[in-house]
């Protein structure tokens, strides 16, 4: 019989399905009869979920200026180099 | 080469190739695809948004001087993720020289990860919470691990590397991911149903 202690330590394989399919039938026994476990791994699914969800903020437009610029430096210099120094 | 027209269904290893061959637009809309995201990953590693600014820009600077070295064997976000991880524990170790930033420290003291939050969540954080709250309680959550376990979290689990991927852009071995990413998942989850759960709703309630 797999303990509560078991279960935690399995449980990050379990959420990515990549346990063999002996621990993992016994994993889904335990979480079907151990309410704690049952919580512990939705709120865990729960947690991952959130933070995959949440859309990143935009940078904010002075940043991104500042980046296009440095980029078309760079593009810039490598253009030259590629054609020659401009007469 | 002309800079052509870009419409947003065009796979990014289509635009690398065309920004190989010196179409630079296609490299600014691979900056533009990709700037949030990247952002935002710097952000939580470096935990200061005039940093991660920085690290935004040079990881751009550093995937332009280095496209040629692309190979396409792993998708090109992925690429830009590894430079940007190495950028931001760069700046890290720089800022923090007195508290020394290492990602080979041992995962914990060995013991079993704790777990004293046991309790549902209210209803669907998304649902309660603006972006703009949710974000703020996210990153402030995620700020309170350290680096190695964070860095090991945001990698698998919000930029969707895999293991391999992950041990391979952190240097660390498979077995050291995977026991990092399981302390991560549980301290988030933690700290998480300490904000989410429902109020004097605890696992009593269950037995
Ligand atoms: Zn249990």
């Amino acid at each position: 019989m797999l303990t509560c202690k078991d279960f935690l330590r399995e449980i990050s394989d379990y959420l990515d399905d990549t346990c063999d399919p002996t621990l993992r039938n016994d994993l889904q026994s335990h979480i079907k009869e151990c309410p704690n476990c049952w919580v512990v791994f939705d709120t865990t699914k729960k947690t991952v979920n959130v933070y995959k969800g949440t859309e990143p903020q935009a940078v904010p437009e002075t940043v991104q200026k500042r980046i296009l610029a440095a980029i078309e430096k760079r593009q810039e210099a490598k253009k030259q180099a590629a054609t020659g120094p401009p007469k | 080469m002309e800079t052509t027209e870009i419409s947003v269904d065009i796979d990014d290893s289509i635009l690398v190739e065309r920004a190989q061959a010196g179409d630079y637009g296609a490299f600014n809309e691979l900056v533009s695809r990709h700037d949030r995201k990247i952002y935002r990953l710097a952000k939580r590693i470096v935990e200061s948004a005039e940093d991660a600014e920085d690290v935004l820009q040079d990881t751009f600077l550093k995937a332009f001087e280095h496209l040629d070295n692309f190979q396409g064997n792993s998708k090109f976000y992925t690429w830009l993720v590894r430079i940007a991880v190495n950028e931001s524990l760069m700046k890290l170790r720089k800022r923090k020289t007195s508290r020394t930033v290492s990602l080979d420290e041992p995962a914990g003291n060995g013991e079993d990860p704790v777990v004293r939050e046991i309790a549902v969540w209210d209803g669907d954080p998304e649902q309660r919470y603006s972006q703009e709250e949710l974000r703020a309680l996210l990153d402030g959550a995620i700020q309170e691990l350290k680096p190695s376990f964070r860095t090991v979290f945001l990698l698998r689990d919000v930029e969707e590397l895999s293991t391999e991927e992950t041990a391979s852009a952190l240097n660390l071995s498979i077995p050291a991911v995977k026991s990092r990413l399981l302390r991560a998942r549980l301290d988030l989850r933690e700290r998480l149903t300490r904000l989410f759960k429902k109020k004097g709703d605890d696992l009593f309630a269950y037995l």
